[in-house]
């Protein structure tokens, strides 16, 4: 495979890059919550590529979380999926790139999202679809946040998924404590509840969400609990 | 007489069996239906549990791998309940499916309100892309579930009843029947109401249309109609009534015309019982039809 794209950026490009869509060109990688855990999965964990998005046998991201997906277009551009250029028309009538991505615009993103709690049932259905059709190589990833759990509809997929042991299923909750109504260790209780191996780490820390994301969890869905600063900090 | 329900989990289990692509996704409700099916195709036979969110979820997963799934549970828990997801996670995702639907607008009166769902067919209309089946007899619901898993990766909604026409007629999965020719007004009949339609218009001196298939509504054939019969038309649906009056408008937007819609109820009426008391509650027996038909179409209309 020759994919020269992904060779031309590093993580040290992303903030320029994300000052391409938003004029600030201040911005830390911290600047969003998901840019690490998205990076980490893009650069070392994902089977994707900009020459694979209709491969069957590619890894799924499914983006649920589609507030702020600055860090997502930021990744999906360093990754080649779309080009630099698009990015400084973020949210213009003309430009593929929204406020909430729309996966029939934009090469690499497999679903659309902005209405919170719909991409984990999506991946429990896709997870499913890949086992169906024997392909077992596959994983799927769904990238969630705290807050977002809110909704029931992920509920309805967590309990379902468990006791499913769909082991290909991934889900990253993005945690920056930006949830009203919480208990700590709330969140990887739930997951554990009903029937999946769950790990809680600094989302920030690279090596650590690697570790988590690729640590094998036989016969059970995975989630990845990732803590970042509170929002309102 | 069996029922179109009767028919679904038969007549889809067959189509399990002849194409790898076809997935059944449920929510408990119809589980009984496929336990062989199950048994023989265990990736592809999928109870969700009582989780309608997730039903039309993982639906949407299955055929963005590219699947094609039919769902299945009572109107009011696919289409009201999970509305939002059948506009996201279908619509907008841009994936298809085959939602079939039982219990309809009253089929199970005893139930109360919460098993009605005369708003289905209405709900739809706000969105755009769907196919919506009506089925009146199970012999055209059986054809009519095999044109909507055939149809690619279309929208697809069948709306099942245990409403029933006694006798079924070929249908075609896209267009509208002509039943009897008059010339004094049209009356489309809508699926399970077209016994009713009959009797009401019989010795009447109107066009009786029968539709199976009322998105898209057939407005080709409207206007032929229209061309003998006069552009007075009436239709009468098993469901909200006035659902397809802007669809007959539209088709009729450059001449002048009047369109009766008839159908069931806004008010909801808190009474169990049956069908037929239900049936006579909204207007929609042979007698009350022909009054409100004769009515509207006015003398003439006797010959």
């Amino acid at each position: 495979m020759t994919i020269t794209a992904t060779q031309r950026y590093a993580y040290t490009d992303l903030p320029r890059l994300m000052g391409l869509m938003t004029g600030d060109e201040k911005h830390g990688p911290a600047a969003t919550s998901t840019m690490d855990a998205l990076w980490v999965l893009y650069d070392r964990v994902l089977r994707v590529a900009p020459d694979r998005v209709d491969d069957p046998e590619r890894d799924r991201f499914l983006l649920s979380k589609g507030h702020g997906p600055m860090a997502y277009y930021t990744v999906l551009a360093a990754k080649g999926f779309v080009p630099e250029s698009w990015l400084p028309g973020f949210g213009s009538y003309a430009s593929p790139l929204g406020h909430h991505p729309d996966r029939v615009l934009v090469p690499g993103a497999e679903i659309g999202s902005g209405s919170l709690g719909h991409g984990l049932p999506i991946g429990v259905g896709t997870a499913l679809g890949l086992r169906a059709q024997g392909l077992d190589e596959p994983r799927v990833w769904v990238l969630i946040g705290d807050a977002e759990l809110d909704e029931g509809s992920n509920h309805e997929a967590i309990a379902f998924a468990g006791p499913a042991g769909l082991e290909r299923l991934h889900t990253v909750v993005v945690d920056n404590s930006s949830a009203s109504h919480a208990r700590p260790g709330g969140i990887a209780a739930r997951f554990e509840a009903a029937g999946w191996s769950a790990a809680t780490v600094d989302g920030r820390d690279h090596e650590a969400l690697y570790a988590a994301f690729t640590a094998p969890h036989p016969g059970r869905p995975r989630v990845v609990v990732a803590q970042v600063e509170p929002k309102s900090a | 007489m069996d029922t179109m329900r009767d028919r679904f989990a038969p007549v889809v289990s067959r189509l399990l069996d002849e194409d790898p692509r076809v997935a059944v996704v449920l929510a408990e409700i119809g589980m009984d239906g496929f336990a062989k099916a199950r048994s023989r195709h265990p990736d592809r036979v999928v109870n969700v549990g009582i989780r309608e969110q997730l039903l039309i979820g993982t639906a949407a997963g299955l055929a963005l791998t590219g699947l094609r799934p039919v769902l299945h549970t009572f109107a009011s828990f696919l289409v009201e309940r999970p509305f939002e997801q059948v506009k996201l996670d279908l619509g907008h995702q841009d994936a298809g499916a085959v939602l079939v639907s039982a219990a309809a607008s009253f089929d199970w009166p005893a139930g109360g309100f919460t098993h009605m769902s005369p708003g289905d067919v209405a709900l739809l209309d706000t969105l755009d892309g769907w196919t919506v089946h009506v089925p009146g007899h199970p012999d055209e619901a059986e054809t009519l579930l095999r044109h909507a898993v055939a149809a690619g990766d279309d929208k697809v909604y069948v709306r099942l009843s245990v409403q029933s026409n006694t006798q079924g007629l070929p249908v075609d999965g896209a267009r509208f029947r002509t039943v009897r020719e008059g010339h004094a007004g049209v009356v489309v009949a809508v699926g399970p109401m077209l016994d009713a339609a009959l009797a009401a218009t019989e010795g009447l001196d109107v066009t009786l249309l029968y539709a199976t298939t009322v998105r898209p509504f057939d407005a080709a054939a409207l206007r032929r109609a229209t061309e003998t019969a006069g552009t007075d038309v009436v239709l009468v649906e098993p469901y909200l009534a006035g659902t397809s009056t802007k669809e007959a408008a539209d088709a009729l937007a450059d001449v002048p015309h009047r369109v009766l819609g008839l159908g069931v109820g806004r008010r909801e009426l808190r009474r169990y019982g049956t069908v037929e008391e239900h049936v006579a509650a909204h207007g929609l027996d042979p007698a009350s039809l022909r009054e409100r038909i004769g009515a509207f179409l006015g003398a003439r209309v006797h010959g």
